[in-house]
């Protein structure tokens, strides 16, 4: 049973940007408090600490962070280590990390130096995409602050000499892909790289490299402060503690908020958004992770705890807890095909399955949404998707072909409900659906 | 992926500003020696500022101050989307987003406005050469939907009357005020956050050790309110000499162990080699000594050491007790047994 969030466990307290975001009002919420204490406490502890919060990347794919951190191999001379924290939050439905980075950015400064003392790195490179401008100009002033209040850099009063470098990206999707992101950091376009290697041993310019989501840096200060026990008694087993999410569409109130993990849908919705706009009965589909994970029906969804392995239970994911909700108004099979068009639009073309399939799956999805298609087509969607998914060297592939496949696993009736009136009536419907180049 | 080439018509030449070449020197130092070429996308950036648009010329002079082969710059200008490979509108650019979360709220109202107001087509320019639109992907504003942005502000919960009355004051020239165009405190619920409410956020009562501190032991028990508020307490009387009430609650305290020989404080858990000496140098040797301290003792060596409320928190009496009379507990079994890092002597981090 989900434990209820209370203020006082909150660890980003000032999201809504009402409060002072700089170093003075983020050191009165408790930032930088002790930060010398943990790291003399040793990288073991902290890794170990890490570990036993059971803390999973907040970046989508949900990996356990302190298992990550002691992939790091064994210092070497000459062989510099990069912790590289990945702002570039480009999934539809995210803006999380926007938050944390324009009104509590010391949060993920603090973790970097924490992160980065833990995994014996030099230095840390934020990648912020490039649409957050605002967002990394407030970084880039916190950073400022920590360099001149000698919190990180050279000689810093922590012990660890240690330099953030704000670095930006330039409107890619792919680069949220962690090899992407190295690739466009060293100035390339970005394009994954194969693995292995991994990045944990050639990464960034060719050494260890961990790359991480700006939430699982952030929270670690307060995790390590708190205890692992405290972040550990939040949601249920194998899915610990609080979680930034963000619910758009069509409820009351959209809003961010912090919430403990396993939360029940319905709960969340009411107690943070007001409820769906006309009501309960007025809901249809939810996807709960970002555009990439396939779509639930209201039913499903409903008392459904939102975490990891539940939402993976209903063939869906938590990925980056965007929640996009869609009631009765919602043109389904139009809003699925608008995300294939995301997709065809940011795939970086390098292979084959990915480049001609997403724009395959846009093309039939966008006469689909029309009506304008056969029915034996629905299948041939299906399995067309099974051709992309697992079949690149990134898994944009797969995010592309899972939203087609759960409006097909779900919503075939209405994709058949529209062919049946095209048919019946092919010129009824006046005006298409453009689509933008 | 989308097709990008660069414009037909193209300048003669292009050359940072002395101030942007400054900053773009500075920019390129960030990074490590001989790694110059991570630089090219701030670079091209700023050149996109200081022009409105990315042109040849630019991305050659780019390419030159990083010694990179202008192909290689060429493929970053077109890969990303976010460089403008044309002129723009002179006033604004609006980039809006089109993606499913912005189309939910009503993004295609908005697109609606731009082909009314500006151009039929993307990228093309108004009659007045002044403004000019393009459908970007999710911008990462989604629970602000629908959202456009210029340049580098975003404009926030729209509607097609805010949007034209927005267009409208640019055109004019008017001052406009990035954000949420409703009101509304950044991401929190249209009608007021919901969460975040507690003074006690703000108060700084939750710094414990402070800037560069150092901490004394690890907190590695679950903390309660309980816990915190004693925390809180315990801070107050910190450094200062104990205060009579305190001393009269003197726990017994011995010069050295009886028999020559202490018990393994460490067996308790939440006593590490540290905490351990600390506890011998008042004179606190023996579990049987612990499992007698009264609620007044606990402050008297609460008050002395500094720990914090752990006691309580811990569970010592209770462990003490138990070790006390030759039992064992769980954790102990696991110290003897060597499984705990933290209670061995000299393994303290």
């Amino acid at each position: 049973m989900a434990v209820m969030l209370e203020d006082k466990d909150r660890i980003f307290t000032n999201i809504y940007g009402i409060h002072d975001w700089g170093l003075e009002g983020a050191l009165k919420r408790g930032s930088w408090d002790g930060t010398k204490g943990l790291l003399q406490k040793g990288r073991e502890w902290i890794i170990n600490e890490m570990k036993a919060s059971g803390l999973r990347g907040r970046g989508g794919a949900g990996f356990p962070t302190g298992l990550k951190w002691s992939f790091m191999p064994p210092k070497q001379e000459g062989r510099p280590h990069y912790l590289v924290v990945n702002a570039d939050e480009s999934e539809p439905g995210t803006c999380k990390d926007r938050e944390i980075l324009r009104n509590d950015p010391h949060h993920l400064v603090e973790g970097c130096l924490i992160a980065g003392f833990a995994m014996n790195a030099d230095a840390a490179f934020i990648y912020v995409r490039g649409e957050f401008i605002r967002e990394r100009e407030r970084l880039q002033a916190a950073v400022d602050e920590a360099y001149e209040k000698k919190l990180i850099g050279k000689n810093n009063i922590h012990g660890y000499d240690f330099d953030i470098i704000v670095h930006h990206g330039a409107g890619a999707y792919i680069c949220g892909e962690e090899t992407a992101l190295l690739e466009s950091l060293e100035g390339k376009k970005g394009q994954p790289r194969l693995k292995p290697p991994f990045p944990a041993n050639v990464g960034l310019y060719g050494y260890p490299t961990t790359v991480n989501n700006v939430e699982s840096i952030a929270v670690a200060p307060t995790i390590l402060r708190r205890g692992a026990n405290w972040f550990k008694g939040f949601g249920a087993e194998n899915n610990h503690g609080t979680k930034l999410f963000c619910v758009s569409g069509h409820v009351n109130q959209p809003a961010t908020f912090e919430e403990a993990m396993s939360i029940p849908f319905k709960e969340l919705i009411d107690k943070h958004c007001g409820g769906i706009r006309g009501g309960w009965d007025n809901l249809l589909a939810v996807i709960p992770g970002g555009s990439s994970v396939p779509c639930v029906p209201a039913d499903q969804i409903m008392d459904c705890p939102m975490d990891f392995d539940s939402l993976k239970e209903l063939g869906s994911g938590l990925g980056t807890a965007a929640v996009i909700v869609m009631d009765k108004s919602t043109d389904i099979v139009a809003a699925i095909a608008r995300i294939s068009y995301f997709y065809k639009h940011e795939s970086c073309g390098q292979c084959t399955p990915c480049r001609e399939g997403t724009g395959w799956m846009w093309r039939v999805m966008e006469r689909m949404a029309r009506g304008e298609a056969q029915k034996k087509e629905i299948d041939m969607l299906f399995e067309v998707s099974k051709q992309v998914e697992g079949h690149t060297i990134c898994a944009l592939g797969d995010a592309a072909a899972w939203p087609v496949q759960g409006l097909i696993r779900h919503f075939r009736p209405e994709i058949e409900k529209r062919i049946d009136q095209y048919t019946a009536n092919p010129k009824a419907d006046a005006a298409p659906l453009e689509a933008a180049e | 992926m989308s097709v990008r080439r660069l414009h037909s018509e193209q300048p003669e030449s292009f050359e940072f500003s002395a101030e942007n070449l400054e900053w773009a020197r500075n920019v390129i130092g960030r990074y490590p020696e001989g790694r110059q070429a991570s630089a090219v996308i701030p670079l091209l950036t700023r050149a996109q500022e200081q022009e409105g648009w990315v042109t040849q010329p630019a991305i050659e002079y780019v390419a030159d101050m990083l010694s990179m082969p202008y192909i290689r710059v060429l493929e970053v200008a077109t890969f990303y989307t976010q460089f403008l490979l044309q002129p723009v509108g002179k006033k604004a650019h609006i980039q809006v987003c089109g993606t499913t979360p912005c189309r939910l709220r009503g993004a295609g109202d908005l697109i609606r406005v731009c082909k009314n107001k500006i151009a039929d087509k993307q990228f093309a320019l108004s009659e007045d050469g002044d403004f000019s639109w393009e459908e970007v992907e999710c911008a990462g504003a989604c629970v602000n939907a629908p959202m456009i942005q210029i340049s580098k502000d975003t404009y926030e919960d729209l509607t097609p009357e805010i949007f034209e009355e927005l267009i409208d004051k640019i055109a004019a020239g008017k001052a406009v005020e990035p954000g949420s165009q409703t009101g509304r405190q950044g991401s929190a619920p249209a009608t007021g956050p919901v969460t975040l409410t507690d003074p006690s956020l703000y108060d700084g009562s939750r710094v414990k050790w402070g800037l560069g501190a150092e901490m004394d032991e690890p907190e590695d028990e679950v903390e309660t309110a309980e816990g915190a508020k004693k925390d809180a307490q315990s801070d107050a009387t910190e450094g200062g000499q104990p205060d009579s009430s305190a001393e009269s609650g003197m726990p017994v305290l011995l010069r050295e162990p009886l028999d020559g020989k202490a018990d393994n404080l460490k067996e308790i858990s939440g006593i590490g080699p540290k905490i351990e000496q600390k506890l011998n140098g008042v004179g606190v040797f023996h579990f049987a000594q612990i499992a007698q301290w009264t609620d007044e003792n606990i402050a008297f060596i609460d008050s002395q050491l500094a720990f914090r409320g752990r006691i309580a928190r811990e569970n010592w009496i209770e462990q003490a007790k138990v070790l006390a009379s030759g039992a064992e507990t769980d954790f102990s079994k696991r110290v003897q047994a060597g499984a705990v890092s933290s209670s061995k002597s000299g393994g303290d981090a």
